[in-house]
């Protein structure tokens, strides 16, 4: 199972971090790849619900991110899957989760994306990824 | 043909073992080890080593040669590069992502509180 876990603060409170990562204008502002303009954004945020973004790069290409919302939790907890359209690769379906927890600046956000597979397979690996990570890094560094 | 994808679940569930990991640690500090010289410092039996260098060899993460009665066993770089390329790069990805929804949920916090709500 391969998952990366990033962890951010944010000096803004759950519920707006929530809006900003499930509604059309809130994924607008930050999923696409670069500064480039944002064709068109839908969003249908509950369970079951699709989003889709389609943007032009700066280089001029376009790229297309959808998927669908597989939990939500307002305002803690998002669960959705994402594929991208008109990368180097099409990588197939991914999982990404997103975890809000009330901090005193604000919000810490914890992000993992995984490559979507079965759950006994990502529950069995979970447990052991930071560690293998850490070791991962000291052994290539 | 294994596809990159598997590869990378192969090698992500050996590295997930800590006894591989220390395995793996090991041939870094002295490659081209045999099996007796690896099992050397962990407290369990050979077959329960060699079992652990099934993994790695699967996975592509060792070799093993033999010779006469010993079998030799080094460290291969390959799928570890990978497994680190496929980290790097969605944590490039993400990482300016993110920054962007920080950057865009505290502007709409502001706002809000100007709003006084």
């Amino acid at each position: 199972m391969t998952s990366l876990t990033l962890v951010r603060r944010i000096r803004a409170r759950p519920a707006i971090v929530f809006d900003a990562c499930t509604t059309a204008e809130g994924i607008a502002q930050w999923w696409g790849p670069d500064a480039g303009p944002v064709l068109f954004s839908e969003s249908d945020p509950r369970v079951g619900g699709r989003y889709r973004l389609r943007f032009r790069r700066l280089g001029g290409s376009e790229h297309e991110s959808s998927g669908e919302f597989l939990e939500l939790v307002p305002p803690e907890r998002i669960v959705m899957s994402w594929r991208w359209k008109g990368g180097v690769e099409d990588a197939g379906e991914s999982r990404i989760e997103i975890k809000l927890r009330a901090v005193p600046e604000g919000t810490e956000l914890t992000f993992t994306h995984a490559l979507l597979q079965d759950e006994e397979t990502r529950r069995g690996h979970e447990q052991g990824w930071t560690g293998a990570l850490d070791k991962l890094e000291a052994l290539f560094a | 043909m294994v596809n990159y994808q598997e590869r990378l679940d192969r090698t992500f569930a050996a590295l997930v073992d800590p006894t591989r990991r220390a395995i793996l640690a090991q041939l870094e500090r002295e490659d081209g080890a045999s099996v007796s010289e690896l099992a050397e410092p962990f407290a369990i039996k050979l077959p329960a080593v060699m079992k652990h260098l099934d993994v790695l060899d699967d996975a592509g993460l060792i070799t093993r040669t033999k010779s006469g009665r010993t079998v030799t066993v080094r460290l291969r770089a390959q799928p570890m590069r990978e497994a680190m390329e496929w980290l790097r790069r969605y944590e490039r990805f993400w990482s300016t992502r993110l920054d962007r929804l920080a950057a865009y949920a505290e502007n709409k916090e502001a706002e809000t509180r100007r709003k006084g709500r």
